[in-house]
This record gives C-alpha cells, sequence and structure tokens, in this order.
C-alpha cells in the first residue's frame, strides 16, 4: 500500500457517528410523521454501528463487528414489526401523525 | 492530506447533508432516498474501517431491505405528505437546543475523557484480508452460535408479529 494511503484518526469517527447520532434524535424530537421518526431512529442505530466499527478497528477486535452484525438483525426484525403498527394505526386513524395518537383506547 | 482522508471528509460532508436532507425533506419518500444514501456513505465507512463483510451487509439489509420495506409502506398508506397541523410554537427550538446539548455532551466525552487521537490503520494494510473473514466467521459460528440462533428466532417472532398485526379481522369492514 503506497504512502499517501495513510489513516484516519479515530476521533473523526466518533465525531461523525455522535453527529448523526444527535441528528438522528433531533429527528425524532421535531418531526411528526411517525415513519420519518421510524427513519431517524434507524440513523441514530447506525450511527452506534459506526462507532462500533470505529473501535473494533482500534482494538483489533472482531467483536465489534460480529455485535454490528446483530444490531443489523434486530434493527430488520424492528422494522418489519414497527412498520406493521404503523400501518395498523393508519387504518384506525387515517394518518399517521404522531400528535394524534393522544388517546389510549379506539 | 492523504487520500484516504480527503475521502474520509468528502464522506462525512456527504453524510451529514443527507442526514440533514432527511431532517427537512417535507416528503416522505425523499426522506427515506436521503437515507439510503446516508447508509450507502455509512458503508464506505465500514470499509475505510476494514470491515467489508458489515459494509456489504449495511448495503444489502440496510439500503436495500430496510429501505425498501419503508418506501413501500409509504407509498402503500399513501402518507407523503401530512396535512398541515397546529405545531406546538416552543417545540422546534426546544429541541435543537436538546440536540446540541446531546451533542456537546458527546463531544466532552470523546475529546475530554477518552484517548481517541489513536490514528486507525488504512484500509488493505491486513496483510490477509481472507484470513481475516475467516477469522470473523468462525467467530460468529463458534463464540456467538448462540446469539446467532436466538436470532432467528427472533426474525420468526418478527415476521409471525408483522403478519398478525396487518392481518384483517373476520367481519370488519376495509
Amino acid at each position: 500500500m503506497s504512502a499517501e494511503f495513510g489513516g484516519v484518526p479515530l476521533y473523526a469517527y466518533l465525531a461523525i457517528s455522535a453527529v448523526l447520532f444527535a441528528l438522528g434524535a433531533l429527528g425524532v424530537l421535531i418531526r411528526r410523521n411517525a415513519i420519518i421518526i421510524f427513519m431517524s431512529i434507524e440513523l441514530m442505530l447506525n450511527a452506534a454501528n459506526l462507532a462500533f466499527v470505529a473501535f473494533a478497528r482500534q482494538y483489533d477486535q472482531l467483536d465489534g463487528q460480529l455485535f454490528v452484525f446483530f444490531v443489523m438483525t434486530v434493527a430488520a426484525a424492528e422494522v418489519a414489526v414497527g412498520l406493521a403498527l404503523i400501518v395498523a394505526i393508519f387504518r384506525t386513524k387515517h394518518g399517521i401523525d404522531v400528535d394524534q395518537m393522544s388517546s389510549l383506547k379506539g | 492530506m492523504n487520500l484516504t482522508l480527503i475521502l474520509f471528509y468528502v464522506l462525512a460532508a456527504a453524510a451529514v447533508l443527507t442526514a440533514g436532507g432527511l431532517l427537512v425533506s417535507r416528503n416522505a419518500v425523499y426522506a427515506a432516498l436521503y437515507l439510503v444514501l446516508n447508509f450507502a456513505c455509512v458503508a464506505v465507512f465500514y470499509l475505510l474501517l476494514g470491515a467489508p463483510f458489515i459494509a456489504l451487509a449495511q448495503v444489502t439489509v440496510y439500503a436495500g431491505a430496510i429501505m425498501v420495506l419503508f418506501l413501500f409502506v409509504i407509498m402503500l398508506l399513501g402518507a407523503e405528505k401530512l396535512p398541515k397541523g397546529d405545531v406546538l410554537p416552543w417545540q422546534r427550538p426546544l429541541a435543537i437546543v436538546l440536540a446540541a446539548v446531546l451533542l456537546a455532551e458527546a463531544g466532552f466525552l470523546l475529546f475530554q475523557k477518552l484517548q481517541t487521537t489513536v490514528i486507525l490503520p488504512a484500509p488493505g494494510t491486513e496483510l490477509n484480508a481472507t484470513e481475516a473473514l475467516r477469522t470473523l466467521s468462525l467467530q460468529l459460528f463458534n463464540k456467538y452460535l448462540l446469539p446467532f440462533e436466538v436470532t432467528s428466532i427472533l426474525l420468526l417472532v418478527a415476521m409471525v408479529g408483522a403478519i398478525v398485526l396487518t392481518k384483517k379481522v373476520k367481519g370488519e369492514p376495509a
């Protein structure tokens, strides 16, 4: 590998991971569309995964990468159930605005 | 400035811009497409970090399967845009302040408490990339065999749950 392919410092990866996580949290707080809130949660999961892989690289351990693999499968299951819930809510409420979902019954 | 660092900064800018696009786009379909781009950027980060398996899983599972499911549901419900409703006036500024506090806390932790100035090795500097992949799969099927099997049950439960939740009850109108 030639010399111009140097490395990237760890803090750069952690910083981008923190920024993506904060943007995801902001999305959960400011949006009212349940699907976009859900996508912001995926963004936060992804930011955490990036930090995992960066630390796995730092310590030269593969456990971090395997944990990311498990996070991905859990995220897939979560999306399947979550979107099914959103479809069910849309059927009863005829909308997916989270401000509408204020009643416990009906 | 080396080439990896330039690539990293370009990708970092793209990742932050697409995440911002997800937050501000009015149309949910555009938001989903921004998120696909964001996942692609993160997949290239994984490649830079010497994790090709995770990078490909990211592209196929996240950018492929999960986002197709999102787009499918958005178009199925026809919920691209929400009707304009009354928004709490203090909600948006408060949310921005809270997110900034979160970011500041994370930054403080990263730069004050942890030793994070280590330079990570560049991609491709491993002597044997296939050997690394082999070690990864051996760990997955030995050390993490039980979690791996539990994952299959989790996916089965999610599948059954999704079907049960969206199934129409008999006699219920549409």
